[in-house]
């Protein structure tokens, strides 16, 4: 058991670092590492931008998308060295955030699933972050059950017609492409009936409208399709197959390993460390401690369970299910780190405005930010649902709407 | 980075299971709890004939020379096992101790009997309710005798020696306490057994009376030593909570997959899900800082003390929780004393205060991560 | 609003307290005062026959079962004479700890569905406390799913003969009589074939066996049936009828009102307060604080939540659902006490002896009866199911056994 870096390893994180320290982004590096859950926003800067610029640098230089293969964008590295990248980036890692749902979900689709014409004409440009890709999945009757999807696509001749509506998309008012899962055959059981799709997001008949947020930000939308035409070749494996791609979709977004999910922890331990109580600085008041040593220990054992997964695949093997805990463990602890932030802060805890509130309201914005952390990409429910039935092998839900055709499952609750 | 046991460590990690599993079922540790043995020493003696005893002990003392991850893989066997023996109190503690900062004479004296099952030894260091501190050691040591109390001591009963922490000075600070190595045969000792919740691992008091002693260590370094000797110790017991937790856990599990109320089996509701699914959330937590914890105590790194504290707390909780838990997932079933569900539960709330209680540990962690975010 | 007794209730008060001074058995006071869950024992006397006298004391006085009618051996009390009792009784009512079953369950069933000569005959001698009953409800294969039972009655002419096997009977060893639920039709679903009976737990046939629980102690106990006979007027309601029989046992459980909860707190707040740590008092901890500070107010939630309830009965509406929280909040509460009190002591946290510390034992007994407080009389899960669809109005479980006949049922899960 070691952490050191294996010879190549070493000389893989040198390069690394002194390409970084020669071409990173530094009038922003302070900025950066100072922001946090709900709050990755750049004062003087448009923050897609600069991320675009980034983005595209490393790409020329080989540094984007490193564990993909180079004809389409990447480096063809290998998964450590992939973290070790990772680890050098450091608060510049914050700006790819626009391009996670493209590099984690919709590339690693399309890699799977499109033809090779496709593929060299689409992933490098996703790499490079020219293109910025958004995923169409969940609906306004099904995010949890995304199999309950309405959004219907019809075969005209060589192409596909779509109509329905899209909700919750995160980043499709910047994005240029989307993948999309659609309903082919209303007929038959549910999960059945889809099939899988990208699309340009500018094609006519296609609506974005921001959804405010809770936070009071609009980072996702709702996205109207209205006869859409899409052509047969950029459907995404076989008609009706459309469920078992989206699963690749989502195991991909699972597997994300070092995706560094936010706890909120090194936040709050600056935060402790700094602030002063009626008696006395917070890191000396033993109920602090208390809380601070229990976040402390899921936070760093989240980060080790990551890094038991990648030093399995470093050695070439599946990583167990461990990591299926990330989001489930860290989802609920930013939330009462954020909460314990503004606790300690007394009656000035439910100040906002950057300028009154303590650490310019970075924990009133984590706060505000972390429900949704609860829900995308799989609620806390979904996510025990799957540690219970895929790694402790407990059975599944009974399944009410497993064997019946698609419009014949009830839409309302209370009927 | 290689952040996994080595498949050498694997394979020895088999061998303990197997060997436990034929020699340490739940009946023999039921003997042990029923109070018709102290420990068990058939097991004892199998134990240092795998040389799982002496794993950690360098063969010039008697032992394999193997090392500490591999006493963590044993540590986490032995707890999910729930080993009646004194393998806590004499490895963890009187061991590493000695290897610590034993004289070549004292090592050689005794590693070998531990290595080789023949001397069981322990750790005196606290003197009733409360946490490690140099200040409550009051357990005082003048011209080699020692005179007070300790109490509670981890298999005090059975030892044959004890590494005792005296107090040899008054200045208020650590240097005010020294460490003595006593041989518990040799006379000076009353003993007291103490009853506890977890009946598989005695508890005792000692009693000193001008007891002879001898020196462990320098003068005034006893609180350092002990200091690291506790670290230490709450790596390889955090392995043993571990350990009990996956077991705890796959009991639930199983229990789960096999009764049925209302036609189904009542893992099939998500109440029960999500309970199994929170165990195994901490289950993990703690096993991933456990790794990190062994791999700070083999290589010796300074982030020792952080590591120790974070597997520390991290496992205390995690056996706490899968170990209540199980109980909770088998209804009545849990609450007999005849299911193996509550040897768990006494288990992890015993081994949640033996090395000083979470509430310590979590402020020892902050000050430790506090000292290092300073330096 | 306010707390303030009526001048009725004043006088009540001043009755009961005058007949409590006068005759409760103060030689053990000071004992009960400090037994706690998992520590309810007496150490010279057998805790069941002082909890007989002090019971057949307070029937002669007319302070048993008060909110009984006076012919079945009550007071025909309002239920807030009941609580005001309940107050003045003060800790001599932890020695009511045997009955509680026969006068919150069994009592409130032979009330309902008993013949009046059953009634007369069985009800004040339950009251008395001359009789123990016990509730002979769970088997192995169901405790949540009590009406998955096997327990078979089957018509020999004016009797019934019983064959099968009861678990987890609280009491049985001690108890005189029974309410026992068994199936008489294993052809219909399962909530259609059951049907209730009382019975003489010194019948023929009827064999108790203690089991030793997790904590140590032998409280309930495995109960067989073999060939025993019932006679027909025993039974409760009609043939068939057993499960809505049974709601009403089971609801009265859930209704007992100001039944006294334990949760640990009253006990916790005195430890810290006098408990001395490294650094000073425990309760000037700002951690230990912290904690106390959140288990004291779900304390207070609970017993203003039964005081809602309380007021809501003495102005004679039905109480609303709210004290279905009661034992779903106290049962965790009391292990999570237990846990932080073993922590406080530090390592010698585990000991358990009477004379080992300050405590003595008290919260290591706690811990290691606490399990069963969030399993006995509805698992935590179930109370949380029932607080869901009674109280909330969700939809019920997807129920795979409901329309199908009880032999049909699976037994096994793999
Ligand atoms: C910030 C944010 C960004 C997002 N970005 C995207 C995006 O880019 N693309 C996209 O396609 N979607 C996106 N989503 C949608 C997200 O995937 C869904 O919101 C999520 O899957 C939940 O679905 P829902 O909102 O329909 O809630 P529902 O599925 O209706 O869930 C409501 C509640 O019911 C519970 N529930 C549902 N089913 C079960 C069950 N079987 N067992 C137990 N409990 C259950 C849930 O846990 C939840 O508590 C985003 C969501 C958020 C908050
Ligand atoms: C100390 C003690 C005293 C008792 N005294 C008596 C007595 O005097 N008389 C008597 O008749 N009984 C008595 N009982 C029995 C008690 O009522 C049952 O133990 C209890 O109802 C649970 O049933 P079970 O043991 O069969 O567990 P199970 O019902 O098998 O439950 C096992 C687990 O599955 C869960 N579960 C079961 N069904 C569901 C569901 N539908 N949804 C979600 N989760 C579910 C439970 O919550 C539990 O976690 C006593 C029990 C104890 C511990």
């Amino acid at each position: 058991m070691n952490f050191d870096d294996t010879p190549q390893e070493a000389a893989f994180r040198a390069e690394a670092k002194a390409w970084i320290a020669a071409n990173a982004p530094k009038q922003y590096e302070d900025e950066l590492r100072k922001s946090s859950l709900g709050r990755t926003a750049l004062r003087d800067a448009n923050i897609l931008e600069v991320a675009k610029v980034w983005q595209k640098k490393k790409a020329d230089a080989g540094w984007a998308c490193l564990h993909w293969p180079k004809e389409y964008g990447g480096r063809g590295s290998s998964p450590i060295e992939r973290v070790i990248w990772q680890q050098e980036e450091g608060p510049f890692g914050k700006l790819s955030g626009i391009f996670i749902i493209g590099h984690g979900m919709c590339g690693p689709t399309m890699m799977a699933f499109a033809g090779e014409a496709e593929k060299k004409k689409y992933l490098p440009p996703l790499a490079s972050g020219e293109k910025v890709w958004c995923q169409l999945f969940s609906e306004p009757a099904g995010g949890s059950d995304v199999a309950g999807l309405r959004t219907r696509a019809e075969k005209k001749g060589d192409d596909w017609i779509i109509n329905g509506q899209k909700i919750w998309t995160s980043g499709a008012h910047y994005s240029d492409y989307g993948i999309l899962l659609t309903r082919t055959d209303p007929n038959v059981a549910k999960h059945k009936g889809l099939t899988m799709f990208f699309l340009d997001m500018k094609s006519p008949g296609v609506d974005i409208r921001p959804i405010k947020q809770a936070s009071g930000q609009s980072d996702f939308n709702e996205v109207y399709f209205t006869d859409v035409k899409i052509p047969d070749s950029q459907r995404l494996g076989a008609v009706n197959d459309g469920w078992n791609v989206s699963l690749t979709t989502l195991m991909n977004e699972r597997m994300s390993i070092g995706a560094g999910v936010s706890t909120g922890f090194p936040e709050l331990f600056d935060f402790c460390n700094s602030l002063m109580l009626d008696d006395g600085p917070a890191i000396e008041d033993r109920n602090v401690r208390s809380r601070l040593a229990n976040y402390a220990v899921k936070a760093s054992g989240l980060k080790y369970t990551s890094m038991r997964a990648i030093s399995a695949l470093s050695k070439g093997d599946r990583p167990g299910p461990e990591n299926s805990i990330g989001k489930l463990v860290a989802g609920s602890m930013v939330q009462e780190v954020a909460m314990y932030a503004l606790d300690l802060q007394g009656a000035a805890g439910a100040l906002s405005g950057p300028e009154d509130a303590e650490i310019a309201g970075k924990f009133q914005a984590m706060l505000l930010r972390a429900p949704g952390t609860r829900v995308e990409g799989g609620t806390d429910e979904i996510m025990r649902n799957i540690i219970a039935e895929r790694v402790l092998g407990l059975p599944g839900d009974i399944r009410v709407d497993k064997d019946v055709p698609f419009n014949k499952i009830p839409t309302n609750g209370r009927a | 980075m290689n952040f996994d046991f080595s498949d050498e460590q694997k394979q020895m990690r088999d061998a303990a299971r197997k060997f436990l599993t034929e020699k340490c079922p739940p009946k023999a540790v039921r003997e042990v709890l029923d109070g018709k043995a102290t420990y068990d020493k058939a097991l004892w003696t199998g134990l240092a004939e795998m040389g799982f005893l002496g794993v950690a002990i360098p063969e010039e003392f008697g032992g394999a020379g193997a090392g500490h991850l591999e006493l963590c893989v044993i540590a986490e066997e032995m707890g999910r096992a729930l080993a009646p023996v004194p393998f806590a109190s004499t490895v963890y503690l009187a061991a590493e101790a000695l290897l610590l900062a034993g004289s070549d004479a004292q090592k050689q004296k005794w590693l070998p009997k531990i290595a080789s099952g023949e001397a069981i030894g322990t750790l005196a260091l606290f003197e009733g309710k409360g946490n490690p501190s140099p200040q409550a050691i009051k357990l005082s040591a003048s011209g080699g005798t020692l005179n007070g109390v300790k109490k509670p001591v981890p298999d005090g009963a059975i030892a044959d020696f004890a590494i005792v922490a005296a107090r040899t000075g008054s200045t208020g600070r650590d240097a005010d306490i020294s460490l003595f190595l006593v041989d518990l045969k040799a006379g000076g000792v009353e003993v007291r057994s103490l009853t506890n919740i977890d009946p598989t691992h005695g508890q005792a008091e000692l009693t000193f009376k001008n007891c002879k002693a001898e020196p462990l260590g320098a003068a005034g370094d006893g609180w350092s030593i002990l200091t690291q000797v506790l670290d230490r110790a709450a790596v390889l017991v955090a392995f043993e909570q571990v350990g009990g937790s996956d077991r705890a856990l796959e009991m639930g599990r199983d229990y789960a997959l096999d009764r049925i109320a209302f036609g189904r089996p009542i893992g099939s509701f998500q109440a029960v899900k999500h309970i199994l699914a929170d165990m195994y959330v901490s289950a993990t937590l703690a096993r991933s800082n456990c790794y990190y914890g062994a791999w700070a105590l083999s290589t010796n790194a300074s982030e020792l003390p952080e590591a120790a504290a974070a597997a520390r707390i991290s496992a205390t909780q995690a056996f706490q929780h899968c170990s209540k838990n199980n109980i909770q997932v088998h209804g009545g079933m849990g609450f007999t004393w005849e299911f193996d569900c509550h040897m768990y539960y006494r288990r992890a709330n015993a081994t949640a205060v033996t090395l000083g209680s979470l509430s310590y540990w979590e402020d020892q962690l902050i000050d430790r991560m506090r000292k290092k975010n300073a330096a | 609003m306010n707390f303030d007794d009526t001048p009725q209730e004043a006088e009540f008060r001043a009755t009961a307290r005058k007949w409590v001074a006068a005759n409760a058995p103060k030689e053990f006071e000071e004992e009960l005062s400090k037994s706690s869950l998992g520590r309810i024992r007496l150490a010279k006397h057998d805790m069941v026959e002082v909890g007989k006298t002090w019971q057949k004391k307070k029937a002669e006085g007319g302070w048993a079962c008060l909110h009984w009618p006076k012919e079945y051996g009550g007071r025909g009390a309002t239920p807030i004479e009941k609580v005001i009792w309940q107050q003045e009784e003060g800790v001599y009512g932890k020695l009511t700890q045997p009955f509680q079953i026969g006068e919150g369950m069994c009592g409130p069933t032979v009330m309902a569905f008993g013949t009046e000569d059953a009634k007369r005959r069985y009800l004040p001698k339950l009251a008395s406390g001359e009789e123990i009953w016990c509730q002979l409800f769970s088997e192995p294969a169901g405790g949540s799913d009590v009406a998955g039972l096997r327990t078979r009655a089957e018509k020999q002419g004016d009797n019934w003969v019983i064959n099968g096997q009861k678990i987890w009977t609280s009491g049985a060893h001690y108890s005189d009589y029974g309410l026992l639920i068994t199936r008489t039709d294993p052809n219909v679903p399962k909530h259609k074939g059951l049907t209730m009976f009382f019975l003489d737990m010194k019948s023929k046939g009827v064999e108790v066996r203690p089991i030793k629980q997790a904590n140590g102690m032998q409280e309930f106990n495995e109960v067989y049936f073999t060939d025993v006979v019932i006679p027909d007027s025993q039974r409760l309601g009609a043939v068939g009828d057993g499960w809505s029989v049974s709601l009403t046992t089971l609801m009265n459980e859930r209704m007992s009102i100001g039944s006294r909860l334990a949760t640990g707190l009253p006990e916790m707040f005195e430890f810290c307060s006098n408990l001395m740590t490294d650094d000073g008092l425990a309760i000037d901890d700002p951690a230990t604080r912290s904690k106390l500070a959140s288990w004291a107010v779900k304390a207070s939630g609970l017993k203003y939540t039964s005081y809602r309830a309380i007021s809501a009965l003495s102005k004679g509406e039905r109480p609303g659902p709210e004290n279905s929280i009661g034992k779903l909040v106290s049962g965790t509460m009391l292990q999570d006490i237990a846990t932080y009190a073993m922590d406080l002591e530090g390592a010698s946290g585990a000991l358990t002896g009477l004379d080992e510390e300050t405590a003595s034992g008290q919260f290591q007994q706690m811990l290691l009866s606490s399990p069963s407080m969030r399993i006995a009389g509805g698992t935590d899960e179930i109370l949380r199911n029932i607080i869901a669809e009674r109280v909330l109005g969700l939809p019920g479980d997807i129920r795979v056994d409901k329309d199908v006949p009880f032999n049909k049922i699976p037994t096994k899960g793999r």
